[in-house]
């Protein structure tokens, strides 16, 4: 692997091995020691154009669990706000030597020009794109599926004939969107549910079934039910008319909570907004996953970063290691 | 290129049997071992082991495996591994008399990993090492405990071990 860009072109087999070493590095922090020396002298740059606590720290984490070095770039009070571009920032941090980039940035795109345009020769992470594509919560959040389905029978294995829903804001969500693809290619059934104003106009192209009403969502007990965040900030263009009422229509509150199966779990991918699109009944409760993922988010992080960073780089592979 | 045929199936068994006597002795008995293979083949050797040093003194043998893949000085010189699973018993190792087994023991770089790693993991009172080939040719200061065959090696013949569990047959072989 030299890149994870995005999930819509991930293979099935490039994801379940990320899942599979995500289960080993999970086996080493339960260890005495949780610290590897995998990553001895490598840098990983964590260069953030937009806010963002938990994913940088998550890498951060992950990254310094390998025993890598982290730098960590954030836009404000940077050069990028005396208006340096993306080309001449990336050329900065591959002049001090990184390995590897994962990158967050407001434009779709952007891990993808930075990779492919030849600017720099670190491996990237795509850590959110605009409204694009989040890859390692998708990767979290099928880790965390898998892991409470099969427990430790969990190596190797899809979500073949698992359903998920996603509830929310589809629209503007890129971790929705990168949750569709990995879902699929891993063999799940997803179900998005939305007021019509927060779908998406090209889902028909999308292998997902499209519901708006959570009631009925609900009753059909799937086995994820996962809720996303109202993004408050960018709520500018009436997609519906109050809080109250998303919250009375599409929120998972204690009547939908009871209502759903024994076996279902409910996910968030944090931060959440309780009261608005989670309860804190069900945020609470013993099916919601919510700190799960996040334990789960250093595992998948520290694969990715192994997965990307141990190998050999591929300027010096051999024709005949292919 | 020629290939011959160095253990048989009964030559293994035997060199198994023979190394588990001269754990047990070694240790005056079984209390406190714990025997952990090394992925892939050393695995299974390690249960082998740990089973017949069972049968002979009685005593169940907390058996387990430990991957070395992350604490590997070659990883950026290969194809990026993946790793295997660690199992450490439940008794942990702490105190214990730990004996790594691994099929073949070459450059002796594998076993400096799995020390890191068992270190990573607790504080064995003695740590041995088991192995079914020396093959000779050591870059680092190790030398194995218990060996099943000294085989004398030119540096670019193939050691191959294969083990009914993993591979369908019993053989060690060696490739020029």
């Amino acid at each position: 692997m030299r890149h994870l860009l995005d999930t819509k072109t991930l293979s099935r087999e490039d994801a379940l091995r990320i899942l599979d070493v995500a289960e080993d590095m999970a086996d080493t922090q339960q260890r005495e020691v949780k610290k590897l020396p995998t990553l001895r002298g490598k840098t990983v740059v964590n260069l953030f154009f937009e806010d963002s606590t938990r994913t940088r720290i998550s890498f951060e984490a992950a990254a310094k669990r390998l025993s890598a070095d982290v730098i960590n770039f954030s836009a404000k009070g940077s050069s990028v706000s005396k208006g340096e571009s993306l080309q001449d920032t990336a050329q900065t941090l591959q002049a001090m030597g990184a390995d590897a980039v994962v990158v967050r940035h407001g434009a779709s795109g952007a891990p993808r020009t930075l990779a492919t345009s030849g600017w720099i020769s670190a491996g990237v992470v795509n850590a959110g794109d605009g409204t694009h594509e989040h890859p390692t919560q998708a990767l979290l959040d099928a880790y965390t599926i898998r892991k409470r389905t099969f427990g430790d029978d969990s190596r190797g294995r899809d979500l073949e004939g698992l359903r998920v829903t996603i509830v929310g804001d589809i629209l503007h969500s890129r971790v929705a969107r990168s949750n569709v693809w990995l879902l699929h290619t891993l063999g799940a059934e997803v179900t998005l549910v939305a007021p019509p104003t927060l779908i998406p106009q090209d889902v028909s192209a999308w292998p997902v079934s499209v519901e708006y009403d959570l009631d009925a969502a609900v009753a059909a007990e799937p086995d994820a039910l996962m809720m996303l965040r109202i993004q408050l900030e960018r709520m500018n263009a009436a997609y519906f008319p109050t809080e109250r009422e998303y919250s009375r229509r599409w929120g998972l509150d204690p009547r939908r909570l009871k209502a759903l199966g024994p076996d279902s779990i409910v996910m968030h991918p944090g931060p959440m907004n309780r009261g608005l699109e989670i309860s804190a009944e069900a945020a609470d409760s013993t099916r919601s996953t919510v700190l799960e993922q996040v334990t789960n988010g250093v595992s998948v992080r520290m694969a990715v970063l192994y997965l990307l960073l141990a190998g050999e780089r591929p300027e010096q592979d051999r024709e005949d290691v292919r | 290129m020629s290939m011959r045929t160095v253990l048989h199936e009964a030559d293994i068994a035997r060199a198994l049997t023979r190394i588990s006597h001269e754990i047990l002795e070694s240790n005056r008995g079984p209390q406190d071992l714990v025997i952990l293979g090394i992925p892939t083949r050393g695995v299974t050797l390690a249960d082998r082991i740990a089973t017949l040093i069972g049968d002979i003194s009685g005593t169940p043998i907390p058996v387990g495996s430990l991957d070395v893949t992350m604490y590997r000085d070659d990883l950026h010189r290969n194809p990026t591994r993946t790793p295997r699973p660690t199992q450490i018993p439940a008794g942990g190792v702490d105190g214990r008399v730990v004996v790594l087994v691994d099929d073949v023991l070459f450059s002796g770089r594998s076993i400096r990993a799995a020390l890191d790693a068992l270190q990573d993991i607790g504080r064995p009172a003695v740590v041995r090492l088991a192995t079914l080939v020396d093959r000779g040719h050591r870059e680092l200061p190790i030398r194995p405990d218990f060996v099943g065959k000294n085989l004398p090696s030119a540096r670019d013949e193939r050691v191959n071990v294969r083990l009914a569990e993993i591979d369908g047959l019993e053989e060690v072989t060696i490739e020029s």
